[in-house]
């Protein structure tokens, strides 16, 4: 399974982070400082797989953002390399050409679709089709309700 | 206070502050609204706020008064309410929280809401954050929507339950039968929901590993469908279908397989059939071969398919992606123990590996070449490891350095070369070797007789040109002590000659001792160098007294017992100066990764005495008795006899203790022991030849303790001198000789040389002791040795 899924920039910004396992919240910065330390220090062309204390850390950059994740010794890096590609195109189809910016601006669609292609750190669902049909109705759902309240959403 | 703006204008302000103190002030005024907020009755805007108080958390500030908002969000109607509430349980309460309790009971209603939307968001926190208590609370209702539910429900409720076994395993027992009847689904999803509940299943419960074996056809089955099917568009990526469910099964197969002849035949046509049609143009495929691969070495196949297996681990450490290599030489090193000449034949690949830019592949390469090391690659391998290590990332060297100790111990195809080899780590990477190389390379030279001579015009060089590598300047200072007068000889076959003069090799000690680069135990290693010098040399005798004398007064303290101790040597006790400082004998070899201080009773055993210079095993304690004999003499207060720098450990290392243990096991071989007589602290005849007798006494101190008094007389006409007395005890005992009465015996009888020792026996074992008597009678040396079983004034058993 996954231990953890980060997002970050560049300057080494915290844009996202989803953990599957519990630990307190000072941990949850040491592993945080300690992961972006390592990932932002490779050079450009190196192999996506690190070993970090006793977990597989399988990290891909997009554009100006880093997609990191940590594994146990049994899972596959390189379907993890896909998992993370999956997850970019369903925020892409979401966003329509989704950037930085969007998630920044948008965190909880962000957690949101995350949370309906991945769950308990194992993939949930294999099919792209079937994650933004989810999405659009959980939308619909939230907007009628709120045209219904008369209140705007954010 | 100014009034609450939407997340989004917030967001906007806390990035347009200029400063961390302008974004910190940013902050603290929106998180004072949001509390103010938060007090308040319902009113519309309560998503709002969760959500800006979710961001500021996410950028690490503190958001802990938020908890309660969650739970009160998570229990209102509203569905926008419900989300974000949510949310906020996932990202700031865990089980460790105590309001995690809270939501319970919002979860356990939620799961039976008629929203599907709603149920599943309080499936995903259950599954992201459930506590043991509130799995066990839940677990039935999981397993009531794992059976009656939509699809869409029960790939969530699959997942979940795969959280509740992780969190409690008893209740895997529970979700068996579910998880059974969900194979015939279907829908991927919850197929793939599915096959990982059941992976997790079998790997906690072995019981339930053997029931699910019956579902391997169907498995097969669902695979074939998945491989062989035409394109199907919703599932498809890069030519392959679903592969995050072919991987998922794969790796349920390898659990089923393992160790099962059955499991495994019926596989064996399903895995030579993915390994095959897989197109390996894109990491997709690659990683389910990657899969396939890793399930066909696990299980029993057949050999065809694990050649084939092999073969496809060959082609990835060929392939021009850094990942694919990197996992080739990870799966390698899973079987290099079991498939070793499969292995073998990528070796010129996994070699070529070390060179790569990146340090992930180097390590793996690195980790690999060091285990395919063998006997009849040792030469070409080592020159590939050595060239590594000299360009290697500093946090690998430690690594790579022991590596190659390693191996060059096992393979070792020569002395010389076993000797270069280590000779040439320590020059590249001396600052990263562990301590116990300097012993054992030293003990591997004394090791090596012949080439003493090449060795020390060897490390003389190397100590001319670089002494700031500790390990190689201490082996360097210990050769050119012992070896100096074959330094200075100048003549050696295997090097090209060069005249190396007293001078220069003082020089050469005189620059390590004072440069601010030696440590402490390396400045110790130069000075006694120096001083062994003093014997092998014949000019500067007097160069060498005034360098020991000026480090009598030196801060440091050991140096300064040293060199007072050298002093002391040179005006009192010169005559001595000369046995002391001779050449140390051959030094025991002991099991790899002791340090020779502890030797073990078969090191002793192996050893043919003929090796020996003198011919006795015990001879090893020799000179750590005689120099902590001396010491004891010349000091008489010091402890000498405890861990020094390396040199001295090589001696003092063997004393006390090891003289004990090697001795201990040659009176084992030499018989049993014969039981005391009982009188009250006789007096016992142990030795008498050549007119020199040796009598003892024993007296109980206390439980333990004992102290034995060894008297000698000389009866003969003429004067003996250097009288020296070295004992040795069984391994657990523990010997302390005191300084003796004097060294010399005049003829007749006049005088009487008294030595007390003292022996404390904890374990109780059998006490035998082992006595040397040296001397000088009339100017040639005698030695002589005597074994003493019985000690008068113990009981029968020796106690």
């Amino acid at each position: 399974m996954m231990r953890f899924l980060l997002l970050f920039s560049r300057q080494g910004k915290l844009r996202l982070q989803k953990w599957f396992t519990p630990l307190t919240d000072r941990e949850k910065k040491k592993v945080i400082r300690d992961v972006m330390a390592l990932v932002l220090a490779r050079p450009p062309r190196s192999c996506n797989f690190l070993h970090w204390r006793d977990i597989k850390v399988v990290y891909k950059r997009y554009a100006s953002l880093y997609f990191c994740t940590g594994l146990e010794d049994q899972d596959n890096e390189l379907l993890t390399l896909e998992v993370l590609h999956r997850y970019v195109e369903l925020l892409d189809k979401y966003f329509g050409n989704v950037c930085e910016l969007d998630i920044i601006f948008n965190f909880e669609k962000a957690y949101y679709i995350l949370d309906e292609f991945l769950m308990g750190g194992e993939v949930l669902e294999t099919s792209k089709v079937a994650v933004s049909v989810s999405m659009e109705n959980a939308d619909t759902l939230q907007e009628t309700m709120e045209e219904y309240m008369n209140r705007p959403a954010f | 206070m100014s009034p609450s703006v939407p997340l989004q204008e917030m967001i906007r302000a806390i990035r347009s502050a200029r400063t961390q103190c302008e974004e910190r002030g940013v902050i603290q005024r929106e998180c004072a609204a949001i509390r103010a907020q938060f007090r308040q009755a319902d009113n519309g805007g309560r998503s709002h706020n969760l959500a800006k108080l979710l961001y500021v958390h996410m950028l690490g500030y503190p958001a802990h008064f938020g908890q309660m908002e969650c739970v009160r969000m998570i229990a209102s109607p509203r569905y926008s309410e419900k989300r974000v509430g949510y949310l906020g349980a996932m990202m700031l309460l865990d089980e460790k929280q105590d309001a995690s309790l809270l939501i319970t009971n919002s979860i356990k209603n939620d799961l039976s809401h008629s929203n599907q939307y709603v149920q599943s968001l309080a499936l995903c926190t259950l599954a992201c954050m459930g506590s043991a208590e509130m799995c066990r609370d839940l677990a039935p209702e999981i397993d009531r929507l794992l059976r009656a539910s939509n699809s869409y429900i029960k790939k969530k409720a699959a997942l979940c339950a795969v959280h509740i076994v992780r969190k409690v395993h008893e209740l895997g027992e529970l979700f068996v039968p579910a998880a059974r009847s969900l194979l015939s689904e279907k829908n991927h999803g919850v197929l793939h929901g599915a096959v990982v509940l059941i992976i997790e299943l079998c790997e906690q419960n072995p019981e339930t590993l053997e029931r699910f074996r019956k579902t391997v056809p169907d498995l097969v089955q669902i695979m074939k469908g998945l491989v062989l099917s035409g394109y199907s568009p919703e599932h498809d990526v890069a030519g392959i279908s679903d592969p995050f469910l072919q991987v998922r099964i794969l790796r349920l197969l390898r659990i089923l397989g393992r160790n099962n002849e059955g499991a495994s035949d019926s596989m064996n046509d399903l895995l030579a059939q993915v390994a095959t049609n897989t197109d390996s143009t894109k990491t997709v495929g690659n990683a389910v071969l990657y899969e396939t691969v890793l399930t066909v070495l696990d299980i029993k196949s057949e050999s065809g398919l694990r050649v084939l297996a092999v073969n496809i681990l060959g082609r990835f450490l060929l392939n021009n992606d850094r990942n694919i290599r990197y996992i080739a030489m990870t799966s390698l090193q899973k079987i290099v123990g079991t498939d070793h000449n499969a292995v073998q034949r990528h070796r010129g690949t996994i070699v070529d590996c070390l060179k790569d830019q990146d340090a992930s592949v180097k390590r793996r390469a690195l980790e690999l070449s060091l285990a395919l090391v063998s006997a009849s690659n040792i030469r070409s391998m080592m020159k590939e490891l050595l060239l590594f290590l000299s360009s290697c990332p500093p946090e690998l060297r430690a690594h790579a350095a022991s590596g190659i100790f390693n191996a060059a111990e096992r393979y070792a195809p020569s002395q010389r070369w076993h000797i270069d080899t280590m000779l040439h780590v320590l020059i590249t990477a001396g600052g990263d070797v562990r301590d116990e190389t300097v012993p054992n390379l030293i003990q591997l030279i004394t090791n090596a007789s012949e080439l003493h001579c090449y060795t020390v015009h060897k490390l003389y060089r190397a100590l001319l040109l670089d002494i700031s590598q500790q390990s190689l300047v201490q082996v360097a200072c210990w050769c050119i002590g012992e070896y100096g007068d074959l330094l200075l000889k100048g003549d050696c076959q295997e090097t090209e000659p060069v005249q190396v003069t007293e001078d220069d090799a003082l020089d050469a000690l005189e620059t390590v001792l004072q440069s601010h680069m030696s440590s402490p135990a390396t400045r110790g290693f130069a000075l006694t160098a120096t001083m062994k010098l003093s014997t092998r040399i014949t000019d500067n005798v007097d160069r060498i007294r005034s360098i020991v004398s000026i480090y009598g007064s030196c801060i440091d303290v050991e140096l300064q017992q040293r060199a007072v101790e050298y002093n002391a040597l040179f005006r009192k006790y010169d005559h001595m100066r000369a046995a002391v400082l001779e050449r140390m004998p051959v030094i025991e070899k002991n099991s790899p990764g002791h340090t020779n201080g502890e030797s073990t009773g078969e090191a002793v055993k192996d050893v043919p005495t003929a090796k020996m210079k003198q011919g006795e095993p015990l001879l090893l304690q020799q000179p750590a008795n005689q120099v902590c004999d001396l010491l004891d003499l010349l000091g008489g207060s010091e402890e000498t006899l405890q861990p020094g720098p390396a040199v001295d450990c090589l001696v003092s290392g063997l004393s006390v203790h090891a003289a004990g243990t090697a001795g201990g096991d040659l009176l084992d071989l030499l018989g049993g022991f014969e039981p005391a007589e009982l009188s009250p602290a006789p007096q016992v005849l142990a030795y008498d030849k050549g007119g020199v007798t040796l009598t003892l006494s024993c007296e109980k101190q206390s439980d333990t303790g004992l102290t034995v008094t060894l008297t000698a007389s000389n009866s003969s006409d003429s004067d003996l001198s250097s009288f020296t007395l070295q004992a040795a005890v069984p391994k657990s005992v523990q010997l302390h000789m005191k300084a003796p009465s004097g060294d010399s015996l005049p003829a007749r009888g006049t005088a009487k040389v008294t030595q007390m020792v003292v022996l404390n026996n904890p374990n109780k074992v059998n006490l035998k002791m082992r006595v040397r008597v040296s001397y000088t009678r009339q100017g040639s040396p005698f030695q002589d040795t005597v074994q003493i079983d019985s000690f008068p004034g113990l009981d029968a058993a020796g106690q």
